[in-house]
């Protein structure tokens, strides 16, 4: 479990990017955290794993302040996949790109090289194995950075805009995987624009404005907030918008629905359908 | 004559195994807003480079067939020349500012054509007034967000009188707001005679403006038609394309028997159908 005690953070003790910030992940959980460009969601994961520390109040990991722990030590447990795959790529082929984590963190050999091949053929990319990281397009490159950090299966999972480049049946793959590890018991946490991947996949959402949580809650909940959506810079998913204009006609028809199949069920009712 | 054309045209890049675009196609007219669309690898970012004429002027490799802009063919043209016919706008706006301020990013391009000093400035007053600018004028470009700095891209891009806009996934690392309303704005500049072809995923965004979408995939052109034709084809699950959540209902809902008159593309049309049919 990971807690977060009235974190505020200046860069260079100038620029504010959080501004008392406390919340809690509980191990097992899918958190989403969504805000507008310069919200301090970045800031905010980095503060997970030490890549920051905060100026004021506790990052805390089962029970113990982390600034006690250096960040090699944080990530064994705290994974971290960066916005920008070209800030964490480094070796000249996706494959050891993979293995250089794993051989980090101490798996054998053998070990090592069967987890690789299952997280690459899971991201799609088994085929691109041999090839260099500089020659993939930006969306391949994006998944090799996943794959480096994935393979390692840590406990809690950041994620910053994984879905960046990424086409409908990547995300679907994505989403799969990160359900798979969740169901592990790990946490996983995206930050993220894409409010369609939030809905169809995290049931906790945090929205952030001005380096503070302005709502903290069940997905639906927060991404119908009118309020909320215009603060955090969103746009209303499409079928809540549906569901908002056919309320007026249909009071059974929630103007909270986000979710596909709920808004099909209650259309077929309205409407008498088989 | 088509205003883009695309005669079997084939390229490879220096290096690589496969062809990142395979004997496309494709005519593209004055006025058209065509949105390219597919998974990722496919070739979009390949088709926007062929036609400002960075392949294969700065991206070499395998060529064949031609590229035809504007009756330039860019095998024969460098990127300068072609750079007044096709305007690209990238995906990281700041890989593409390069000076401190507005007025002076606008008229970088211009200036650098050999363009007179009175027509460079009655260009940079003109966009900045299109484009909303006005409140930016003295900002450097690191102090401005994401939306604001792909306005400016897309200013200094038109600030060289381009034919047509290729913009490639100009919104990628935008807030959805910000995303909107440069969408919009690319959306109006099309509605005042600008050609455009926009490389985009979030179709929910463009479909309802947009001309004609094509659907690539693996370096070749699998679909191409009006938006409502082309997101209702199963090819779009099949290989894996964002199409919008309101139009991916409709297709469910009309499996469970349920006839609307039109294909809906966004939340609201889909609400006006339904209400539609209600009252039948």
């Amino acid at each position: 479990m990971i807690l977060l005690e009235n974190v505020h953070f200046a860069y260079d003790g100038l620029y504010t990017a959080l501004r008392g910030v406390s919340l809690q992940i509980d191990d097992g959980e899918r958190i989403a955290i969504v805000g507008s460009n310069g919200a301090g969601k970045t800031t905010l994961v980095k503060h997970f794993n030490g890549l920051l520390r905060p100026d004021q109040g506790r990052v805390i990991l089962d029970g113990v302040d982390t600034k006690q722990y250096s960040v090699a030590e944080l990530a064994r447990q705290i994974g971290l996949v960066m916005q920008n795959p070209d800030h964490q790529l480094f070796l000249d082929s996706v494959e050891r790109e993979v293995l250089f984590s794993l051989d980090n963190l101490g798996y054998s050999k053998e070990a090592a090289r069967e987890q690789c091949e299952r997280t690459l053929n899971n991201l799609g990319l088994e085929d691109l194995s041999d090839r260099s990281p500089f020659t993939l397009s930006g969306g391949e490159r994006k998944r090799v950075a996943l794959a480096s950090v994935l393979a390692t299966e840590p406990r809690i999972l950041s994620l910053d805009e994984p879905t960046i480049g990424q086409d409908a049946r990547q995300k679907e793959n994505l989403a799969k995987m990160l359900k798979g590890l969740n169901e592990k018991g790990k946490a996983v946490i995206v930050v993220t624009h894409d409010i369609e991947f939030v809905i169809e996949n995290f049931p906790r959402t945090i929205a952030m404005a001005n380096g503070r949580i302005v709502a903290d809650g069940a997905t639906n909940s927060v991404l119908s907030n009118d309020n909320v959506l215009e603060r955090c810079s969103l746009t209303r998913p499409q079928l809540t918008e549906t569901a908002i204009h056919l309320h007026a006609a249909f009071p059974e028809v929630s103007e909270r629905l986000t979710l596909m199949d709920d808004l099909e069920a209650v259309v077929v009712q309205v409407l008498g359908g088989g | 004559m088509p205003l883009i054309e695309f005669v079997d045209f084939s390229f490879k890049y220096l290096g690589a195994d496969s062809l990142a675009l395979r004997k496309i196609n494709l005519s593209v007219n004055e006025g058209e807003y065509v949105v390219v669309t597919g998974p990722s690898g496919c070739g979009k970012t390949t088709l926007c480079r062929a036609i400002n004429g960075l392949v294969p002027q700065f991206h070499r490799g395998y060529i064949a067939g031609n590229v035809i802009v504007d009756g330039k063919n860019t095998r024969e043209n460098n990127v300068a020349e072609l750079a007044s016919t096709a305007g690209l706008v990238f995906q990281q706006p700041e890989n593409q500012l390069v000076t401190l301020n507005v007025e002076r990013e606008i008229a970088f391009g211009p200036e650098n054509l050999g363009v007179e000093p009175d027509e460079v400035r009655r260009r940079v007053e003109e966009l900045i007034d299109m484009l909303d600018l006005d409140h930016l004028r003295d900002k450097h470009p690191h102090e401005m967000s994401g939306g604001e700095q792909q306005r400016v891209a897309i200013a200094a891009t038109l600030a060289l009188k381009p034919k047509v806009l290729v913009a490639d996934e100009p919104t990628s690392n935008l807030d959805p707001q910000g995303a909107k309303t440069i969408l919009e704005l690319i959306s109006d500049l099309n509605k005042r005679d600008m050609t455009v072809v926009l490389v985009e995923h979030r179709l929910d965004l463009v479909s309802k403006d947009a001309s004609r979408i094509i659907l690539m995939d693996k370096g070749c052109i699998v679909a191409d038609g009006e938006p409502r034709e082309v997101l209702t084809m199963d090819l779009c699950q099949e290989i894996g394309i964002g199409v919008p959540k309101a139009t991916q209902l409709y297709k469910r809902l009309r499996n469970h028997g349920i006839n609307f008159t039109k294909v809906p593309l966004t939340g609201a049309e889909l609400a006006e159908l339904v209400l539609e049919v209600n009252q039948r």
